[in-house]
């Protein structure tokens, strides 16, 4: 998808696709499109170049359709200053064709939310629970969440993801925008990451991990140095007998054999962190 | 720490974002006067013809309670009376709206509370505000009594209308300080602001008509005739409105130091924890938006419609006592009796006030849009078209809740006082209905501007005001026909039959399509 706003470039292009099914992590910097994206997939924005296809619908001109089965929140929650938290989750329910009440019930209990107050009343994180009771507790098949859990505590986020690991086993389909590493390494199937307006990665954390670089020390018997001159090696680091490296998924076995023919005596390794990989990406330059 | 350190950043800060509204204020508040008196100097250069104005309105108290009375014959003093009321009524209004926009709205929307993390003093963002809307006051007073001055009119009587404008301007700055810290929203703020404007306009009209004399000195608008520019000029009455804007200046400040951020000193209560069953769509949404206000406007237009059908008695007695003055009348009026001149002309000023609501509610589209509160509704299973069709419905049909109540009342008060409540209740609410369909073509252009053009959307109320000016000032500045025309508003005059109201109902009918158009094909405002 391409997206215009003036003369700047929100999406360049972008590719994004989400199975039923799964847990999908949308991932990047500030700016870099994310919610541009959302609101394309939503119908509230239209797309300059290329296509975008939900549930099997255009999300522009089948939008009211497509919405009665999708719940979507927002990143930054605004509600009416007059209207109750309670009422907000009522309406935005019947809005979407209905409401569990079961489910509403248990989830007001859950995220420790006091319906009556007035929206003009409740913190960012307060206003945040609003929407996602209204957003869960609604029969959809897919769930829209723009950095859902930006205002919550460590307790409520926890929370969250229970309730979204529960919604998988249910079938739905979730597209999670966010920031917070640990909570898309513990829920997502698949991840897409972006910059600016591009997708630059998608896969399974484990592809992903596959693809890039794994870290790797260890103690040799003899000087380290040649190890530097092997294709694929970065980083190499020594100190004495020390030696730590990052080599490339498909260089690792021959690293491995160099290492056993230095004497290895001790052997440290793991795949770069979601942490490392988002750095990674986050900060490479622009391809020109 | 200063409570006042940083006043003149914020200051600044203010007049490099807002310096268009002020200067659209200005423009038009110092525009008023000094186009008036220019009129008048071009079209009653000579005495008689002077003369015979104040002849004809001069004793009337119905016109006394629309205007004020006259206090000479002079240019000056006409046009103190001609525009001092409707002018005073302006800047107040510009001087409450500013305030609230500058203190409570920033506060609603959590901009102050960035500011007062930085080296700000307590008093600063109240101060900031009053400075800005007293300078606009001064640069608005000064520019009048500058203009009227160019137009060779006495110096004294330039610089008293001058200093009345701005008089009126500091008294309404200082209300707004405090109901500012009254209430915790910034609607609730306004509707309060407005509520004490309207007593204001009540109490004047009351004590320049028949009531109680001293009804007129309880309101800061009536200070402005009592001031009697271009007449007496009695000074010491703009001591009225300097003491009692630092009584309630003070009263602000003390107020905002007592208070937190983002509190108001009357709390708000508790919701309920369910929806009711009506608000189950976007025009139950809409409804439970726009109720309150509806309710508020109407309560407002109501009791103006109560004073005008009392004091439209006066006409009649006034008339029969003098055979002479009745001839002048007719004249004036056209074929018309006077009664039905006087009825049109005020169903003209329900007609506006009901546009501005219908304005206010249509575009309040807008705000939802770009408080992304339109967001969360459009991405539930609700047609663009519905969400738009919610808030027009509620600017449309409480348009013509409040014309038809407007109406009702001042026909029953008039009937009650000639006796005749049946008959007059049909006929003055149809002049007052028959107002709506040029109404709706402003409902329509705000309609339009948030399709078509979304930025422009306070485009609408310069429509609005430009109706103003050709209803109120042009049959008397003796505009041209065809601007006369541009103004919806000229084409529905009693016995204008059938054809206007439906070119009408055309033109906004055209307008709304292509409001509802434009925003189908659109992107919704981003943040």
């Amino acid at each position: 998808m391409v997206k215009r706003f003036g003369s700047t470039v929100a999406l360049d292009g972008l590719d994004l696709s989400v199975a039923r099914g799964e847990i999908h992590g949308f991932l990047g910097p500030n700016g870099s499109g994310k919610t541009t994206t959302i609101r394309i997939l939503l119908g509230l924005l239209r797309q300059d170049g290329g296509a975008a296809t939900l549930l099997g619908g255009d999300p522009w001109r089948d939008a009211t359709e497509l919405h009665r089965r999708v719940a979507y929140v927002p990143g930054d929650v605004s509600l009416w200053p007059n209207l109750s938290g309670g009422e907000v989750i009522d309406l935005l329910g019947r809005l979407r064709g209905g409401l569990d009440e079961k489910r509403r019930r248990a989830l007001l209990e859950r995220f420790q939310l006091d319906p009556a107050k007035l929206g003009r009343t409740y913190s960012k994180g307060n206003r945040q629970k609003v929407a996602l009771i209204a957003a869960l507790a609604s029969n959809v098949e897919l769930l829209i969440l723009d950095e859902p859990t930006g205002g919550l505590d460590p307790l409520m986020e926890a929370e969250f993801r229970s309730v979204i690991a529960e919604d998988r086993r249910e079938g739905r389909t979730v597209l999670l925008s966010s920031h917070i590493l640990s909570e898309v390494e513990a829920l997502c199937d698949r991840i897409s990451i972006i910059r600016e307006g591009q997708t630059v990665e998608t896969g399974t954390l484990a592809e992903l991990r596959h693809l890039t670089r794994t870290n790797v020390t260890a103690e040799v018997a003899v000087d380290p140095t040649p190890l530097a001159h092997l294709p694929g090696i970065y980083d190499v680091r020594v100190d004495n007998h020390r030696v730590s490296f990052e080599v490339d998924g498909d260089q690792l076995s021959v690293a491995l054999a160099e290492l056993a023919r230095l004497g290895t005596s001790s052997l440290v390794s793991h795949p770069p962190t979601l942490e490392e990989l988002f750095l990674r990406h986050y900060r490479q330059a622009p391809p020109l | 720490m200063d409570p006042l350190l940083g006043t003149l950043r914020l200051t600044r800060l203010v007049l490099r974002l807002d310096w268009p509204r002020l200067l659209t204020w200005v423009a038009v508040l110092a525009g008023f006067p000094i186009l008036t008196a220019g009129a008048f100097v071009e079209l009653y250069a000579d005495a008689a013809s002077r003369n015979g104005l104040v002849a004809t309105f001069g004793a009337n108290p119905a016109y006394a309670a629309l205007l004020g009375p006259i206090y000479d014959s002079s240019i000056g003093a006409l046009t103190a009376w001609r525009i001092g009321v409707i002018g005073g009524v302006l800047a107040s209004l510009m001087a409450i709206l500013l305030m609230i926009r500058h203190t409570r709205d920033e506060e609603e929307t959590g901009r102050r509370e960035l500011l007062g993390a930085t080296v700000v003093g307590r008093y600063a963002p109240l101060a900031a505000a009053l400075l800005i809307v007293i300078g606009t006051g001064a640069l608005i007073g000064g520019l009048v009594a500058l203009g009227l001055l160019q137009l060779e009119l006495p110096q004294a009587g330039a610089l008293a209308y001058g200093l009345g404008v701005f008089a009126i301007v500091i008294v309404f700055a200082a209300v707004g300080s405090v109901v500012a810290q009254l209430t915790h929203g910034g609607g609730t703020a306004r509707g309060l602001g407005m509520a004490i404007l309207g007593l204001a306009f009540v109490l004047r009209a009351a004590g320049d008509a028949s009531g109680p004399e001293f009804l007129g000195w309880l309101s800061p608008l009536g200070w402005f005739t009592r001031l009697r520019p271009f007449a007496e000029n009695r000074w010491w009455v703009l001591l009225l409105s300097g003491t009692l804007s630092l009584v309630l200046a003070m009263l602000g400040f003390a107020l905002a130091s007592r208070r937190d951020i983002g509190a108001g000193v009357l709390s708000p209560r508790a919701g309920p924890e369910r929806a009711p069953t009506s608000l189950n769509g976007p025009f139950g949404l809409a409804w439970r938006l726009q109720r309150a206000s509806l309710v508020g406007w109407t309560a407002g237009l109501a009791v103006i419609a109560a004073l005008y059908g009392t004091v439209a008695n006066n006409v009649d007695e006034l008339m029969s006592g003098n055979p002479q003055l009745a001839a002048v009348l007719e004249a004036l009026g056209g074929t018309e009796a006077i009664t039905a001149t006087f009825f049109a002309f005020t169903a003209g000023i329900l007609a506006l006030f009901a546009s501005a609501y219908s304005v206010r509610t249509a575009l309040r589209l807008r705000v939802e849009e770009e408080n992304q509160r339109a967001e969360p509704i459009l991405a539930t299973a609700t047609p663009r078209a519905a969400f738009m069709a919610s808030h027009l419905l509620v600017a449309i049909a409480g348009s013509a809740v409040m014309l038809g109540v407007g109406g009702v009342i001042m026909g029953a008060t008039y009937g009650a006082n000639v006796g005749d409540v049946a008959g007059q209740l049909v006929s003055v609410s149809g002049t007052v209905l028959g107002q709506a369909p040029a109404v709706w073509v402003i409902t329509g252009a705000a309609a339009a501007l948030f399709g078509l053009l979304p930025r422009l959307t306070p485009l609408a109320w310069a429509l609005l005001v430009a109706c103003l000016v050709v209803g109120q000032l042009g049959q008397i500045l003796r505009f041209p026909q065809w601007l006369l025309n541009l103004s919806p508003f000229t084409h529905l005059t009693a016995g204008s039959g059938f054809l206007p109201v439906a070119v009408l109902l055309g033109i906004a009918l055209v307008l709304l399509g292509a409001g509802f158009g434009g925003f189908r094909a659109r992107d919704l405002a981003t943040s």
